[in-house]
């Protein structure tokens, strides 16, 4: 039918161009625009014009739109005509009625299909039927293969070549023969005959199927028969006759089947995005908690009472209990890890403590409250009344040990008698490492063992510490301001803390609602003047930074912009105030140890590689003004400088960039440790003095603490606080510091070998080495490293290529391209500018545009009043001429009347 | 003529001050005024001038002031040569002219016990007193004590502002709020002339009484005042005066300004004669250019003071260095071997002081001349690149565009960042930095390798200005004087308040621990605890 429509539209455009260039070749159709000059190679639209044509095309256009807009004037009712291809003339009416009623059959089907169930409709699943999986249930798949070996069927032949489509399949000899009667058969009757065949294909392969199933069911029995028989032969000769049985399958046959029966990209596992991770993360804590507390309030309530008689029932109940509480602990994974280490060898006494986690039973929280051991005193009070006395002094000693467990031991004081003899190994065992703590707990066992037998709250108290320290709550809502998370974290240990902020993380994180981003950045900014805290207490808790240096980590993943703000402001606030003092005093006191933390927080958040960092920049100018601004004072300010100058070595170490304070630093720091100060052979560079109050700091006063000096690594709390009474102490520091500023002179010189002015940087660090120091008795391995540094400065090269500047691409000549001027439609408009004559351009058209608006305004108001006289004129003339016919039938009328007349008068 | 050495207050008479020390000094004012009746109560009053209540004082200063200018104003006080008081009374007076006598006495003994309170600890005595004394110096200009032909001072009371001026500048206390205080005072033509000039003779004869030595208080306090005076610049500027002389005010020396240009210079030589402490040299130093020489009638006098301090060394010749550029600007100073000095001074410490900024404004006026000779701005190019190897970022932020300065000034000096004709060639540095005569230092024979090396520099500013040199410079100067002032902090904001837009890099290793990380330093050398 294509065919027909084709040849159809084809004449139309043969008959219309036909008399399109009739009328374009009649010259008195054709209107000739002049042109005034003649110019070469210009293309002009409109040299030859069509007047007439244009005309009957415009009226004929106006008579499709205009007038009918026209006559529709005035009527509210339309008649749409929504019959299909009615008005398409290319359609064949056959096609017509054809694609009507399939419409029609779908438009019921639609609507009917989704609640009709006994619609003749197969499922599938693989592209099987299910019905037909349904059936045969038991046709194992191993027995296909034995079943079909060596076949070469026509299926199979035909899905190995050629794609097994039904087009092969058409062409077999049983159909070939009805090709010939094919044409003549109508389409019904075609379909017909398809479906006919399918239904027949699928009777015969299942018939198929049956009797296979009934072949291998009597196999399976025959073979039953036979098994007996077959055990005693070695499975190998069984093998044997296999394979002799089988006829050699073809690897090809194999392989295509193999590929058949190979899963086709089955699903697997989704791939959680980060968000979903985090949900699942906080609904396993929370189901913890759930469990956590309903074991707890289960078990609890029982056995409570139980525990002052029967000791026995208690130690059965509690294993249970504590192999479950351990098995949702280990789902925790690696958070978790901590915690259920101190459950893994809970013994029999711990019953109070693995489940004291429970909300409604308040005195259980012993970090909340620590008044939970209600029991234990009525029981304790009996046997400890001797200790009571001696207790008190103890604590008293043991908060002065440690003071990061301030908080809990305040608690433990509240808890009274019972727990204060084992709050010394509870601080270590939370200290130390883990190691430590199993064995704690080991040690706890041997108690267990020996002391079953009798009631003890030794052990008892003390797993209730250590449990109640490591039970945390699985979720923490996000601190709202600063004191909260202060209050949260003040009374736990470092590892703790890492803890309580991680779950913190967790259970607020992003994805799980809309406010948590903020209170993430929020926490952020809380955690780092936390850390600032820290830092700044007496002396400093270094170990819980050090702790929560990956959840900031984490966080400032999470959150870089937070972060930099954060640590902007921290770092603007303090770098402001340094400015102030040195306009004052032209100079400052060193930065206090929490701006030392912050930086190598900085360094660890932010890469300090960047050529342009909004943060580690800063840092680095920072870091630079404190080594020129802050002049040395005492022994304490040098460690100040010293890591100082660790930060800097740090910060450039990767991008060995040239930090000229730096070894202004080290120079002057060494300078210090010089003897004899009167030919120096070089200038210091301030903050240092050639000589003065401060300038014999690193001298070491006693020459024989050089021979019993051994390095140690500095605490970093020397920056804040150093009490070093005795001389010997001093020096040891002293020469410390000597060996640790060496060591970074050494690590700069590496750093900086490459540089040009490498030996013009280090001269004076060399003369002042060589001459000066390397005359001082010093230890050995400070004298090693002293003359490692003068070799590694002296032998660097000192010859260097002149400076010549970059060689530049040589300009290429001026080519005298033409200048091309945009035409644009309406020609080239003036105007300097592109945007002018842009405009000129626009107003141009809008003028133009403006125009023809009109003329074809005016046009069709002529055409419609032409219309309207017609109409008017019509209706004028059809009334005349009903008029006259009128007055006809009159004059006739009038004509017989008289001639009746007339006739009768005759 | 002086005030009278020996106080007439009578002993007895002010044992009696216990009583009288109720009654009002105003009243009693009032009663002397009266009639003569009442003059000794004069003695009540003065002796309240020595009361130790802060109020009581202050009252009778005021009426003690009020007291004797109305007795000036009605010429009741006796003019000419004063005699002794005994004298006044066994010589032939007449009555009248006995009790002016007494009068003029209990003046003289006012003034000075108004003098002494000038050192009283409480500021607003001292700060009273001396407006008392001037208004008394005021009463007495108008209606002068002595005989007017014969002084070229005229009616002026210079004998009061000497002693005025004396306590002023304390040798034991630092009086520098009463000084600034008096700087209002000072506004006054004829005043501010005489101040001077007795503190030109009060420095003399003080300095010659201690031999030269120092003097920090007494020297500190003639400074504060001498700073604290404001020299008009014109002629027609003179125009408040304290005293106004009816006769010949235009011979007066106090109404000429080139009198009180030659006061101002004898007063600052005179002072500067001396040794200073080093302190006040640069506070000296610092307003030597803007206040002090242009006021001078001949600003070549200075030449001496600046030399010397020129050849101290460090911050001082710094300082030195504007003064010494005025002379040799506007003064024809010729000064030999300046540019040497000059070249000596770059030492490391230059970018450190807080002078930093001023030195480098002058050394690039210095250098801005094209006539010098290229060795030597070669050398100092090199001096400068050797030197910025210590240098802190704000301060090669300034050296760097110092030097690419110098370098398009003197194009011969191009061969320090390009020399093409030795590009293969491997050389060692051959300038001396020992060296102190440029023209010995080979900077010529040398490249600016130490601004290879700062292209290294962490900061990213100094880093690309360093960069300027793989290039041809352009030709335009960079102005220097934006970025002489720049601070540490300045530049710290800029990236702090930089890159809103971009997201943040962040460190790619994970952090695990504090003292981690970069290389591990921190952890090596210090542990946490």
């Amino acid at each position: 039918m294509g065919k027909v429509q084709k040849k159809k539209s084809l004449a139309d455009k043969v008959r219309k161009t036909k008399t399109s260039t009739e009328i374009k070749n009649n010259p008195f159709e054709v209107k000739i625009n002049r042109k005034k000059f003649e110019v070469l190679g210009q293309k002009i639209k409109h040299d030859v014009g069509l007047p007439g044509v244009s005309r009957s095309k415009a009226i004929k256009k106006r008579k499709d739109t205009l007038l009918k807009e026209y006559k529709q004037k005035n009527k509210s009712n339309k008649f749409i005509d929504r019959r299909f291809g009615e008005y398409d003339t290319k359609m064949a009416p056959e096609d017509k009625i054809l694609q009507r009623f399939a419409m029609e059959r779908q438009r019921g089907h639609d609507k009917k299909d989704v609640y009709n169930l006994n619609e003749e409709e197969e499922l599938t699943h693989y592209g099987q039927s299910l019905a037909e999986m349904e059936k045969f249930t038991d046709a194992g798949n191993s027995d296909d293969e034995t079943e079909e070996k060596g076949l070469l069927s026509a299926e199979l032949t035909a899905s190995h070549f050629g794609g097994g489509g039904g087009l092969l399949r058409k062409k077999g000899p049983g159909d070939q023969e009805e090709e010939g009667g094919q044409r003549t058969k109508s389409r019904q009757e075609l379909i017909e005959e398809l479906i006919q065949k399918s239904k027949q294909e699928k009777r015969e392969r299942q018939v198929k199927k049956e009797e296979a199933q009934e072949l291998t069911e009597k196999l399976d029995q025959e073979w039953k028969s036979i098994q007996a028989l077959m055990v005693k032969k070695t499975p190998k000769d069984a093998d044997a006759e296999k394979t002799e049985e089988k006829p050699k399958v073809e690897e090809y046959d194999m392989m295509v089947r193999e590929l058949g029966f190979e899963m086709k990209a089955q699903p697997s596992e989704k791939l959680k995005t980060p968000e979903e991770l985090a949900r699942e993360e906080t609904e396993k804590l929370q189901k913890l908690e759930v469990h956590l507390t309903l074991i707890s309030t289960l078990i609890l309530s029982p056995t409570l009472p139980l525990i002052i008689t029967v000791c026995v029932c208690v130690c059965v109940c509690v294993c249970a209990c504590c192999g479950q509480a351990d098995r949702l602990r280990r789902m925790m994974g690696d958070e978790g890890r901590d915690s259920s280490q101190h459950q893994v060898h809970m013994s029999a006494d711990d019953l109070n403590d693995g489940f004291i986690l429970d909300k409604h039973d308040k005195k259980t929280l012993a970090y909340e409250d620590g008044k939970w051991n209600i029991e234990d005193e009525s029981e304790g009070g009996q046997d400890e009344d001797e200790a009571e006395s001696g207790e008190d002094q103890e604590t008293d000693a043991e908060e002065e040990e440690d003071d990061d467990e301030d908080g809990k031991e305040e608690s433990a004081e509240e808890e009274g008698e019972g727990s204060i003899e084992k709050e010394d190994d509870d601080g270590h065992s939370d200290l130390d490492s883990e190691e430590e703590e199993s064995e704690n707990e080991e040690e706890n066992e041997d108690d267990d063992v020996v002391s079953v037998p009798k009631p003890k709250k030794k052990s008892v108290t003390k797993e209730e510490q250590e449990a109640a320290k490591a039970e945390l709550p699985y979720t923490f809502t996000a601190p709202e301001n600063y004191n909260c998370l202060k209050n949260l974290l003040n009374c736990h240990t470092p590892d703790n803390q890492r803890l309580i902020v991680a779950r913190m993380q967790k259970s607020n994180h992003p994805s799980l609602a809309v406010g948590n981003k903020l209170k993430l950045q929020n926490l952020l900014g809380f955690l780092l003047e936390y850390v600032g805290e820290l830092a700044t207490r007496n002396p400093p808790d270094l170990l819980t930074v050090d702790k929560l240096i990956p959840e900031l980590y984490t966080l400032c993943q999470m959150f870089p912009e937070a972060a930099r703000q954060a640590l902007q402001s921290i770092m603007g606030d303090v770098a402001h105030s340094m400015e102030e003092v040195i306009e004052v005093n032209g100079h400052a006191p060193f930065p206090t140890l929490d701006m030392l933390i912050y930086l190598k927080v900085i360094a660890l958040l932010f890469p300090t590689s960047d050529f342009r960092h909004p943060v580690t920049t800063p840092a680095l100018l920072f870091i630079g003004q404190a080594l020129t601004k802050c002049p040395v004072r005492s022994l304490q300010d040098l460690t100040s400088g010293l890591v100082l100058c660790c930060l800097a070595v740090e910060y450039v170490s990767l991008s060995k960039r040239f930090l000229p304070e730096l070894i202004n630093f080290l120079f002057g720091t060494l300078h210090l440790a010089v003897q004899d100060k009167t030919s120096l052979g070089y200038s210091v560079v301030p903050p240092f003095r050639r000589s003065g109050k401060h300038c014999d700091l690193l001298v070491v006063s006693d020459s024989e603490s050089i021979s019993s000096w051994s390095r140690k690594s500095l605490p970093l709390s020397a920056c804040k606080h150093l009490e070093l009474e005795e001389d010997r102490d001093r020096d040891q520091h002293r020469l410390t510091c000597l060996s640790t500023c060496l060591d970074l002179v050494k690590r700069c010189c590496l750093l900086y070998k490459e540089l040009t002015s490498f030996t013009h940087i280090f001269q004076p660090i060399r003369v002042l080495l060589s001459k000066h120091l390397s005359s001082q008795t010093l230890p050995d391995s400070l004298q090693e490293l002293q003359s490692e540094i003068v070799e590694m400065i002296s032998s660097a090269p000192a010859a260097h290529r002149v400076l010549v500047f970059d060689k530049k691409k040589p300009i290429p000549l001026k080519l005298l391209t033409p200048k091309i001027v945009e035409v644009l439609d309406y020609g080239k408009k003036r105007g300097s500018s592109r945007e002018e004559r842009e405009q000129e351009r626009l107003k141009h058209k809008y003028k133009k545009e403006f125009k023809g608006a009109l003329r074809e305004i005016r046009k069709d108001s002529r055409f419609l009043a032409r219309e309207k006289l017609s109409e008017v004129m019509n209706r004028d003339a059809e009334r005349k001429r009903k008029v006259r016919e009128l007055f006809g039938s009159l004059a006739t009328q009038e004509g017989e009347w008289k001639a009746l007349k007339r006739r009768k008068r005759k | 003529m002086a005030p009278a050495k020996k106080r007439n207050v009578k002993p007895e008479k002010s044992q009696k001050g216990v009583k009288t020390a109720k009654m009002d000094p105003n009243s009693c004012v009032e009663r002397i005024l009266e009639s003569r009746k009442h003059a000794n109560d004069v003695f009540d009053l003065l002796e309240l001038l020595q009361s130790e209540d802060e109020k009581v004082l202050i009252s009778a200063m005021s009426a003690c002031t009020t007291l004797f200018c109305t007795l000036l104003e009605r010429k009741e006080l006796f003019t000419g040569k004063l005699h002794p008081e005994d004298e006044a009374l066994i010589g032939g007076f007449t009555a009248e002219e006995k009790c002016q006598i007494f009068m003029r006495h209990r003046y003289n003994s006012c003034v000075e016990m108004l003098l002494e309170q000038l050192s009283h600890e409480e500021f607003n005595v001292k700060e009273n007193a001396l407006c008392c004394l001037i208004k008394c110096a005021t009463a007495q200009g108008r209606h002068p004590l002595e005989d007017l032909d014969w002084s070229e001072h005229y009616s002026f009371p210079r004998e009061l502002i000497q002693a005025v001026v004396e306590n002023l500048v304390s040798k034991t206390t630092d009086n520098s709020l009463l000084i600034s205080r008096f700087q209002q005072f000072l506004e006054m033509e004829d005043l501010r002339f005489y101040v001077m000039s007795s503190i030109r003779e009060s420095v003399g004869q003080v300095m010659e009484k201690n031999k030269g030595a120092l003097m920090p208080v007494y020297q500190n306090n003639v400074f504060t005042l001498m700073t604290n005076i404001n020299m008009p610049s014109q002629e027609s500027e003179l125009t408040s005066f304290m005293v106004q002389q009816e006769a010949k005010h235009n011979d007066w020396k106090a109404a000429k300004l080139t009198e009180h240009k030659r006061v101002f210079e004898r007063m600052w030589l005179g002072f500067l004669k001396y040794k200073l402490p080093s302190n006040m040299y640069k506070k000296i130093l610092v307003i030597l250019h803007d206040s002090i020489l242009p006021h001078m009638s001949k600003p070549t006098l200075m030449i001496d003071f600046l030399t010397a301090a020129y050849d101290v060394g460090g911050a001082i010749s710094l300082l030195a260095l504007n003064g010494l550029f005025i002379l040799i600007h506007q003064h024809n100073l010729e000064y030999p071997d300046f540019y040497q000095k000059l070249y000596n001074l770059l030492e490391p410490s230059v970018f450190h002081v807080k002078y930093r900024a001023r030195f480098f404004h002058l050394a690039n006026i210095f250098l801005s001349s094209s006539h010098l000779p290229v060795y030597l701005v070669a050398a100092f190019a090199k001096r400068l690149a050797r030197l910025a190897l210590t240098a802190p970022p704000t301060a090669l932020l300034i050296v760097l565009p110092f030097i690419y300065n110098l370098i398009r000034r003197h194009p011969a000096c191009r061969v320090l960042i390009h020399r093409p004709s030795a590009e293969r060639e491997l050389i060692k540095d051959p300038y001396l930095m020992d060296e102190e005569d440029p023209a010995m230092c080979h900077a010529l024979d040398s490249s600016l390798w130490e601004l290879k090396t700062l292209q290294n520099h962490y900061h990213p500013d100094v880093a690309k200005a360093a960069m300027l040199i793989n290039t041809p410079l352009s030709g335009q100067e960079d102005d220097i004087n934006e970025v002489l002032e720049i601070t540490t902090h300045e530049m710290m904001e800029r990236d702090l308040k930089h890159s809103q837009k971009k997201s943040v890099p962040l460190e790619f290793e994970t952090a695990t621990q504090l003292l981690k990380g970069g290389g591990n330093v921190l952890g090596q050398h210090f542990c946490l605890n």
